[in-house]
């Protein structure tokens, strides 16, 4: 009868963890979406700032976001299916493959302030990019490498053997088998593992702290070598540096919201290609 | 085969190689660059004297760089996120593997990963608007920026991290495990606590090393609410300063090429070292673990 009960009180005790998690969970989005949607209206998504970031939009920091973004996955996406590539398909095992897995496994584990720390000494200074929105994407694409080479690692040793065996048997080259065979089965896995990137670089802040952001500019940016302000840099500037406390958070509650919503649309493609694609192939 | 082909072919080969080289080539210039950028500290003054040094003055004249009280501090709100985020983490991944049915795991398992996908900074907007002040009131603190603040956000961030790796561990147990321990008239209760999650233990310390790995590095939650005094870090209470946010900080102003420049990436080469040894330490466990389940590699 004891044991009855201590197991009864032990699930009580369980379902207690996973329900403080979703209050967490609850209680921040409702934080965050309550006080933010007020803010957000066509001027807050389209103008610029102006009376000391008081007034007007954040729509420079909404752009800055999207060119950092896309400017990484543009760099790191071929970078790193390429490697995974090279690394299933190519590669023949022995000590250097090994080298590269680790070394990519453990990379995937380094801070991002360190990340941020090669860019500025890397990009910035050596190579002379300045802090701009190229030494920014740089630096954003070397943190997701890592993610991306072993989300599309992931999805080609997913693609069973006998599709392999079977091309090859009907004569096609290896690189004919990645390209028609091994690539279009595991397009779903690697779109997945690149939009989960793309949700992980829109939201950083660490990185391009020093490499890429700035709290106000006049204008967008025009070039490549042109700093950028970007949404979670100005909610961190509004925060920390601001003038106006009042103004500044509310501020700073819509461009949460934004960002909240970007990697969250983003993230939940991703959820379900991945599960679109579970149902789809039925090996 | 056409000799066109057999080109084709080899050039392909050829590109692949040298693209995922070119990525490795990347991944190694990091730790170049932190030795590199941090070798003027290694050299020029005794290492032990700034790892162990209590003060960090680095615009002072003359400049004291300590970076003790950064070390601690880290370590401080880590082990505060650990008591946070160790039952929860675990506690979901129990209820999800043993308790919750099918329907409810289609629910809370992309719940979990929408946590995951929240950006620190907005973890960290959160904590400073909401848990700071809810946190002064409650303590009657004169600032909520503190050690308890950051510890709190910082362990609930890591709970997507420590559950999903932790139901992962749960769900390599052999199925036969725990008919056996019905067949001897366990419930199950006992079942879980006695033979799933004694099993499951290395991978379950694998996820929690990896959790903390991840808390150690978190930057901008702890710059926006642990308060930011390098002081030695004494009570839960006290706003503390970690490694990286003293980085975040710091870097922006600091003069190129001077002592403090280079003492900054001296912290960023020990905090590197700190997370490589997190997950070198969760590799192996997790390698033994496979191997005595008899999952193989």
């Amino acid at each position: 009868m004891k044991s009855v009960i201590i197991e009864k009180l032990g699930f009580v005790l369980l379902f207690g963890c996973i329900i403080i998690t979703l209050f967490f969970l609850g209680s921040i989005m409702y934080l965050i979406f309550s006080q933010g949607l007020r803010v957000i209206n066509w001027e807050f998504l389209t103008a610029e700032p102006y009376s000391g970031m008081t007034k007007g939009g954040v729509a420079p920091a909404i752009v800055g976001t999207l060119y950092l973004t896309l400017g990484s996955i543009i760099i790191s996406l071929p970078l790193g299916v390429a490697c995974a590539i090279y690394l299933c398909e190519y590669s023949r095992g022995g000590w250097i493959v090994n080298i590269i897995r680790m070394s990519i496994n453990n990379l995937a584990g380094v801070p991002s302030v360190v990340f941020g720390l090669f860019g500025f000494a890397f990009f910035v200074h050596y190579l002379k990019f300045g802090v701009s929105i190229l030494s920014g994407s740089l630096t954003l694409a070397i943190l997701v490498l890592p993610g991306i080479i072993s989300a599309t690692q992931e999805a080609l040793l997913a693609v069973p053997q006998s599709f392999r065996e079977a091309s090859f048997a009907l004569g096609a080259t290896q690189w004919k088998t990645i390209r028609k065979i091994v690539l279009p089965t595991s397009l779903p896995g690697i779109l997945t593992g690149a939009i989960l990137s793309i949700g992980r670089v829109a939201g950083e802040t660490a990185p391009i702290l020093f490499t890429a952001c700035t709290f106000y500019m006049r204008g967008y940016p025009t070039s490549p070598f042109s700093k950028c302000m970007a949404l979670p840099y100005h909610i961190y500037a509004l925060m920390t540096e601001g003038t106006h406390p009042h103004e500044h958070t509310q501020i700073a509650y819509g461009c949460a919201v934004l960002l909240l919503l970007l990697v969250l649309v983003i993230s939940s493609v991703a959820i379900i290609i991945r599960q679109k694609s579970r149902r789809g192939y039925g090996y | 085969m056409k000799l066109s082909t057999v080109f084709i072919e080899n050039l392909y080969k050829w590109m692949f190689t040298i693209l995922a080289f070119a990525s490795l080539a990347f991944l190694v210039g990091i730790t170049f660059v932190l030795f590199k950028e941090s070798w003027p500290v290694i050299v020029n003054s005794n290492v032990f004297k700034i790892i162990f040094g209590t003060s960090w003055y680095p615009t002072y004249e003359p400049p004291e760089f300590g970076i003790l009280p950064l070390i601690l501090a880290s370590f401080w709100v880590t082990g505060g996120a650990a008591l946070v985020c160790v039952p929860l983490g675990i506690g979901s991944a129990l209820y999800l593997h043993e308790l919750a049915g099918h329907r409810q795991r289609a629910f809370l398992k992309p719940m979990i990963e929408m946590l995951a996908s929240i950006p620190s900074i907005v973890y960290g907007f959160f904590g400073m608007v909401v848990m700071a002040p809810l946190f002064q009131k409650v303590f009657n603190i004169p600032v909520g920026l503190c050690a308890l603040t950051g510890s709190v956000i910082l362990g609930i961030m890591a709970v997507p991290t420590v559950c999903s790796l932790a139901e992962d561990a749960l769900s390599f147990v052999p199925k036969s495990f725990r008919e056996a321990s019905f067949a001897v008239g366990a419930n199950r209760w006992q079942t879980l606590m006695k033979v799933i999650l004694p099993a499951a233990g290395s991978g379950i310390s694998t996820a929690i090393i990896l959790g903390m790995s991840r808390v150690i590095g978190e930057t901008m939650t702890v710059l926006m609410v642990c308060g930011g005094a390098a002081v030695i870090p004494k009570s839960f209470l006290q706003p503390v300063r970690p490694m990286t946010a003293t980085i975040a900080a710091e870097m922006g102003e600091v003069e190129m090429g001077s002592m403090h420049f280079h003492t900054l990436f001296f912290i960023g080469l020990i905090l590197f070292l700190i997370t490589l040894i997190f997950n070198i330490v969760a590799e192996i466990i997790s390698r033994r673990y496979r191997l005595r389940l008899g999952l193989g590699r």
